[in-house]
């Protein structure tokens, strides 16, 4: 088992967001939090990358516990998080945003590295020199998770990566993440669009207000009453 | 490095060797007298210490108050040493700056390491305080240190400092900057400054960079303040007052966050424009600098709100590709 969650809860100052949070991730695997907006999905990627210290509950890496552990520590582990909004460094160029993501690596890694990611995002590439800030919603997505892949992660965390995409986007998006996991990343995603998530994931837990609710193959979860009626406008 | 950055570059380098030559030439064939050398020696000054705190708040986006209380650590410990080696030998000035720069940059990282912990923006508070309590204890100092003088002042400094130093100096000070800024550790730096929390999510250790950032910058502070007492040769606590930090802030905030070459431009436009004002204007219309600066900056705020240089550089300055 690559992560695993153990009745993770997270308080916000006086204001519990996590209850009871418990699931895992495989090598290999495509896992999805789906849920409303406010469920706790973000907060539940932030507790595992280390932006937000765990009031109880476990977390395990490849058998280790790292609840608690420093942000910047998290990722040399191997956990690659890529947050919500996407959050590029906006004055700083695609080359240098890229370069950062592979802080932790060695430099003479770092070419082919972005080589690596300009297969997958090739529209980055034309824009090496360019300062993020002026790339679109889709180009803005593909840097993130280029950057994420930088690191060379074990597990990728998507925090909503298809938020305010055209459709034609999002496909293209989910085709990209297809295709790193077929690589041998495992990936855990996070999604309000529930439909598309649960049609790219092997397995998926739904939220709802800091819990799970329920959980299961993701091929299942699409055919559930009570998701299709929830989740999926059905 | 493409052929035109080497050899924007050399001409960068020549020039600057042309540029001292000449101005010490005038120096030593007496065209420039000994008002018009301190000037230009303060403007040199000016600019190493704008350009240590552009690396604080322009670079690594921590926001000081208390740069000249840096900058005075740096001036009085530098004279204390040349005072008590003696002499007029120009190994005590280095040793004397050496001191300045270590001793700046250690109280920085006392001051920093508690303070930049935290996520929030609270160097500025905690800054201003310090620039505070650094001014007592200059008032007081004879107290501990009689050669300090307290608020009478520090006198009998040798006078070591001239072009021939500081000019090199602001030289190596740029030079430095830019190195670390194209670096690695400035990519980390600017990261940090965008946004800590992503910057931590790419596995940076931001207390680290904040923290060598502000221990650096205040080293270039150290520095100047050490090149500042031994081109006056008196040092008073109202020269390194909240004030005075101001004035570099100010500085590098009309230059330009984040650009080498708007520092350079603005600390001597700066330090020339202030003297040129002091011959020109009555006194009584110089009491109105403070109406005046505030003024020029949110002029400058609204017009050019990057400063002049806005995140541009020369091209000598600008990254290899
Ligand atoms: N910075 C914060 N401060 C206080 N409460 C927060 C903060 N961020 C999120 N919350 C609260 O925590 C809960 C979960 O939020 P979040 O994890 O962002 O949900 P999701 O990502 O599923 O939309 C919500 O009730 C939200 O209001
Ligand atoms: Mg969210």
């Amino acid at each position: 088992m690559l992560l695993s969650v153990n009745d993770l809860a997270v308080d916000y100052g006086a204001i519990r967001a996590l209850h009871c949070v418990s699931f895992e991730v495989n090598e290999g695997e495509i896992v999805t939090l789906v849920g409303a907006n406010g469920a706790g999905k973000s907060t539940t990627l932030r507790a595992i990358s280390g932006l937000l210290k765990p009031s109880s509950g476990e977390i395990a890496f490849e058998g280790r516990r790292i609840g608690g552990i420093a942000g910047h520590q998290v990722v040399k582990l191997g956990i690659a998080h890529v947050p919500e909004g996407r959050q590029p460094f906006a004055y700083l160029t695609v080359r240098e945003n890229l370069l950062l993501g592979a802080y932790n690596r060695p430099q003479a890694e770092s070419g082919a590295a972005m080589e690596r990611v300009f297969k997958s995002f090739p529209r980055l590439k034309e824009r090496l020199g360019q300062t993020a800030g002026t790339l679109s919603g889709g180009e803005l997505q593909m840097l993130a998770m280029g950057r994420g892949l930088m690191a060379r992660p074990k597990l990728l965390m998507l925090d909503e990566p298809s938020m305010g995409l055209s459709p034609i986007l999002v496909r293209e998006i989910f085709d990209i993440i297809r295709e790193i996991n077929r690589q041998g990343t495992a990936i855990l995603l996070v999604e309000q669009n529930a439909f598309m998530a649960l049609q790219v994931a092997q397995r998926a837990y739904v939220l709802e207000t800091g819990r799970v609710v329920l959980a299961g193959p993701a091929a299942e979860l699409l055919r559930d009453p009570k998701v299709k009626a929830a989740y999926l406008g059905e | 490095m493409s052929a035109k950055q080497g050899r924007a570059g050399v001409i960068a380098l020549l020039t600057a060797l042309v540029a001292f030559t000449a101005v010490e030439a005038l120096i030593l064939a007496g065209a420039l007298n000994l008002y018009w050398q301190q000037i230009i020696c303060l403007a040199g000054i000016v600019t190493i210490s704008a350009l240590g705190l552009n690396l604080i708040y322009g670079y690594t986006g921590q926001f000081s108050l208390g740069h000249a209380a840096f900058y005075g650590i740096g001036a009085y410990t530098a004279a204390l040493v040349t005072r008590s080696i003696g002499g007029r030998s120009p190994v005590g000035l280095l040793l004397g700056l050496a001191a300045g720069a270590l001793l700046a940059g250690l109280t920085a990282l006392l001051i920093g390491l508690p303070i930049l912990r935290l996520k929030s923006d609270y160097l500025g508070i905690a800054t201003l305080g310090f620039g505070i309590i650094v001014k007592v204890l200059l008032d007081n100092s004879d107290a501990v240190i009689p050669a300090m003088g307290g608020s009478r002042g520090m006198s009998a400094i040798p006078k070591l400092t001239s072009f021939v130093w500081v000019f090199p100096l602001a030289l190596l000070a740029v030079v430095v900057l830019r190195n670390i800024v194209y670096s690695g550790i400035g990519r980390a730096l600017k990261s940090v400054r965008e946004d800590e929390l992503a910057a931590e999510a790419v596995g940076i250790d931001s207390t680290r960079y904040k923290t060598l950032g502000f221990v650096i910058g205040c080293m270039f502070a150290g520095v100047a303040g050490g090149l500042y007492a031994h081109l006056f040769t008196f040092l008073h606590p109202s020269n390194f007052d909240f004030l005075k930090s101001i004035d570099v802030l100010l500085v590098v905030v009309l230059g330009g966050l984040g650009s080498i070459s708007g520092t350079i431009v603005a600390a001597v436009a700066w330090t020339f424009l202030l003297e040129g004002l002091r011959i020109v204007l009555p006194p009584a219309v110089q009491d109105w600098r403070w109406v005046i600066y505030p003024l020029l900056l949110i002029i400058f705020m609204l017009v050019r709100p990057g400063g002049i240089f806005a995140g541009t550089e020369f091209r000598f300055l600008r990254p290899r590709k």
